[in-house]
């Protein structure tokens, strides 16, 4: 048996927490300059090249590139072959985040639902852990903002609405949304399971690095077309108008009960953060 | 942005009266930030008849909550908020002598009218550049509710800070017409 100690957990999680807030992924540089050349709208050409800026100033000032730092999702992958020693896991994970954001220099955006108050450290962490084989412990921080957060959605469709009731929820997702969720965004999609895994499918969509092909050939032409779909709408950068309104769309599946098609819808904007490390 | 509008804060109805929507605009001058918390307290202020502690006239709101400044930054990353949010109290602000408001996303249709009846304008920051705008905010100091955080009024003092005018006095949307501009239809089988 390995055994990992609660600290090697919140220096890694503290680390993490600043990388992703600050280096934007290049997946999505790589994005904006691929929709710089299909873009027609000048302010939203405008925007594209701004947010590269933007970007590249994150990273070189190791500054927050979006003042919407987010809350800390955090997904672990922990080998059942490990032991965790020293404290509790959920504890290690939430004192990286409080050493993060305090410094990290990123915003505290956390608070109770009713009273308001601020929790004043971006505590709680949104943590999913997944006990795998071996004796692996991997983890990724991926700060959410809350404009695209407040635009997501998990509708209980009937099996009789069939792919093309799953379509027309995504697409209307994005058009309501217009430019709120900070387009171009990267659309999560989840199809399948029960409320809570298309959830939960549609946030680990987002993970997916932009512009790859989703292994199932399938699923992945429905991924084109609907991104096709969605750039037509003419939403664009920052709902001003344009062409790129979203960079991509990631489908997320598991098997559901016969009698419903769960379909969760997760908006991403543009800063689409995560980074991972293993232990 | 060569073609730029440059702007001086506070703005007068002349000013207002020369943006349409699409104009480039380079705001220099003071700014208030303000969120969802302190909009909440300056509306129980207004609708109580108590004074602000700002004056609004002429003045420009903009919705942003800032990460904390690193040490010789004058503001941390500022980029702008979702503006719908902020919706349910911009009309009365305006009635107040508010101008402009700078944020992100597109508003509802009693903002839009109290911006015609009051000669106000929105302007359009780019939503999660927050590092590049940090860098028109030359000085910033709290000057309301600093319990509030990151949601505290701000005085900041910008220079050239890039907007686009996305709701004018006359009706215009941006959100609007943008979309509509560059939507493809399919073609009827």
């Amino acid at each position: 048996m390995r055994e990992i100690h609660v600290e090697d957990i919140a220096r890694a999680v503290r680390d993490l927490c600043i990388r992703a807030n600050t280096e934007l992924g290049e997946d999505v540089t790589a994005a904006f300059e691929r929709a710089l050349k299909t873009e027609d709208s000048p302010i939203g050409k405008e925007i594209l090249t701004r947010l590269i800026e933007n970007a590249d100033i994150a990273r070189k000032e190791r500054m927050a590139m979006c003042q919407d730092t987010g809350m800390a999702v955090v997904y672990l992958e922990i080998g059942q072959e490990v032991h965790i020693t020293g404290g509790a896991l959920e504890d290690a994970v939430n004192e990286g985040v409080r050493r993060g954001y305090r410094d990290g220099y990123l915003r505290k955006s956390l608070c109770d639902p009713i009273t308001r108050e601020n929790t004043g450290d971006n505590t709680p962490a949104m943590i999913h852990t997944e006990l795998v084989a071996g004796e692996g412990f991997k983890l990724i921080v991926a700060p959410k903002g809350g404009g695209a957060e407040n635009m997501s959605q998990v509708v209980m469709l009937s099996p009789s609405e069939g792919i093309e009731g799953v379509k027309n929820v995504v697409i209307q997702r994005v058009k309501t949304s217009g430019g709120k969720p900070c387009p171009p965004t990267i659309v999560g999609v989840g199809i399948g399971g029960t409320l809570e895994k298309a959830a939960l499918l549609a946030k680990k969509a987002l993970l997916r690095p932009v512009g790859s092909p989703h292994p199932d050939p399938g699923v992945d032409r429905l991924e084109k077309a609907w991104l096709d779909e969605i750039n037509r709408l003419g939403i664009g950068p920052q709902g001003l108008g344009g062409r790129t309104t979203s960079l991509a769309v990631h489908i997320n599946t598991m098997p559901c009960h016969i009698a419903s098609i769960p379909v969760a819808v997760n908006l991403q904007c543009h800063s689409s953060r995560h980074k991972a490390a293993e232990l | 942005m060569s073609d730029a509008i440059c702007l001086e804060t506070p703005l007068t109805s002349g000013d207002v009266k020369r943006l349409r929507i699409g104009d480039r605009v380079l705001l220099s001058g003071v700014v208030y930030s303000a969120r969802d918390a302190a909009h909440k307290r300056m509306v129980a202020l207004l609708e109580a008849g108590a004074p602000l502690p700002i004056d609004l006239a002429g003045q420009v709101i903009y919705y942003v909550g800032p990460t904390p400044a690193k040490p010789g930054q004058a503001m941390g990353a500022a980029g702008p908020t979702s503006s719908y949010r902020m919706d349910a109290y911009a009309p009365l602000l305006m009635e107040k002598g508010l101008k402009g408001m700078i944020g992100k996303g597109a508003r509802n249709p009693a903002v839009r009218q109290a911006m015609e009846k009051y000669r106000a304008v929105y302007f359009a920051a780019i939503g999660g550049a927050g590092a590049l705008i940090s860098r028109s905010i030359v000085l910033a100091e709290i000057v309301a509710y600093p319990e509030l955080g990151t949601e505290a009024v701000r005085k900041m003092q910008v220079r050239d800070f890039p907007l686009i005018v996305a709701n004018d006095s006359y009706g215009g949307d941006l959100y609007e017409t943008g979309a509509k501009t560059y939507r493809i239809e399919e073609p009827c089988a």
